[in-house]
């Protein structure tokens, strides 16, 4: 049993992950702050209940989840895309123009000149089971397994999310890339 | 071959992955998810195939980009507002360790 008095010093320091989380789940700064107020106050509610020594960001992360599923998404009454078009794996890989024999590759500029906002924007586009275990993957290096418990599915089910989510993701960014002419004509794009 | 798609060939080498199979487990090997024999078997084949090494390398540098540009700053004022809630909630309930006791 954790001692809720000690319960701020431990827990604020994961603020700043829980906010990014938060602001991509509901994509806007005012409702991921509510988010956040939100997670916090349960999270020190229940704070009894968390067992001092464990994972105390994946029960945070719980949390965090379980209330943008049960009162944002709810709140919004909006019908949940509840799946993306799968597309094949290296998507983005197969799409960049190979490398012109000297200076930087395509990869090599498509990487970097991925921005903040583009990324953001990608992952933001995903519908939410795949966003969420993609960003708890991808930007907060969960394992599968916490992956599993901080989301309450099975493994498997992370697994797939995780991974049709990518390569979601990946299609929205060679939009990005293809715009900067870094995407090769030929049979990867189509005729 | 299907897997490099025009982007070179691939001479699947003496390890028992090809191309294919490589590509499929690439995620759960980055991911660092494989069993140990499986995870050897895939570096193997990614040490003694470029293509695939170079489509490993572009998944890993993406998976850090993505991860790189999802930073956000927590506004001062929100910080303030959970200290203030929960100090709030502290003052309900009393302090200490002892919340089972705590009015419902």
């Amino acid at each position: 049993m954790a001692d809720r008095a000690r319960f701020a010093e431990q827990a604020m320091e994961h603020m700043p992950a829980l906010y990014s989380a938060a602001l991509r789940m509901t994509r806007n700064p005012a409702d991921a702050e509510d988010l956040v107020q939100e997670t916090y106050l349960r999270a020190y509610r229940s704070f009894d209940s968390f067992t001092e020594g464990t994972n105390l960001k994946a029960w945070l992360y719980r949390i965090l989840t379980n209330t943008y599923i049960n009162s944002y998404r709810a709140a919004k009454r909006r019908p949940e895309v509840s799946d993306v078009e799968d597309v094949e794996d290296l998507y983005l890989y197969h799409r960049l123009s190979p490398g012109q024999g000297t200076g930087r590759s395509a990869e090599e500029e498509a990487l970097a000149g991925f921005t903040d906002e583009e990324v953001k924007e990608a992952i933001e586009a995903l519908p939410d089971a795949f966003r969420i275990a993609v960003l708890l993957a991808d930007v907060e290096g969960f394992s599968y397994k916490e992956i599993a418990e901080i989301t309450e599915v099975p493994i498997g089910t992370v697994m797939s999310r995780i991974h049709r989510g990518r390569r979601a993701l990946q299609k929205t960014l060679a939009g990005f890339a293809r715009a900067r002419g870094l995407v090769a004509a030929g049979p990867a794009t189509g005729p | 071959m299907v897997a490099h798609d025009g982007r070179g060939g691939c001479g699947d080498g003496a390890s028992d992955v090809d191309c294919a199979e490589a590509v499929r487990q690439l995620y759960v090997y980055l991911d660092g998810e494989l069993t140990d024999d499986r995870r050897l078997e895939i570096a193997a084949h990614l040490d003694e195939c470029g293509p695939c090494a170079d489509a490993a390398g572009f998944e890993a540098e993406l998976r850090a980009v993505i991860s790189s540009r999802c930073k956000d700053r927590v506004p001062e004022s929100l910080i303030a507002r959970v200290a203030a809630a929960i100090a709030e909630e502290e003052t309900f309930r009393g302090s200490g360790p002892a919340p089972s006791s705590a009015p419902a």
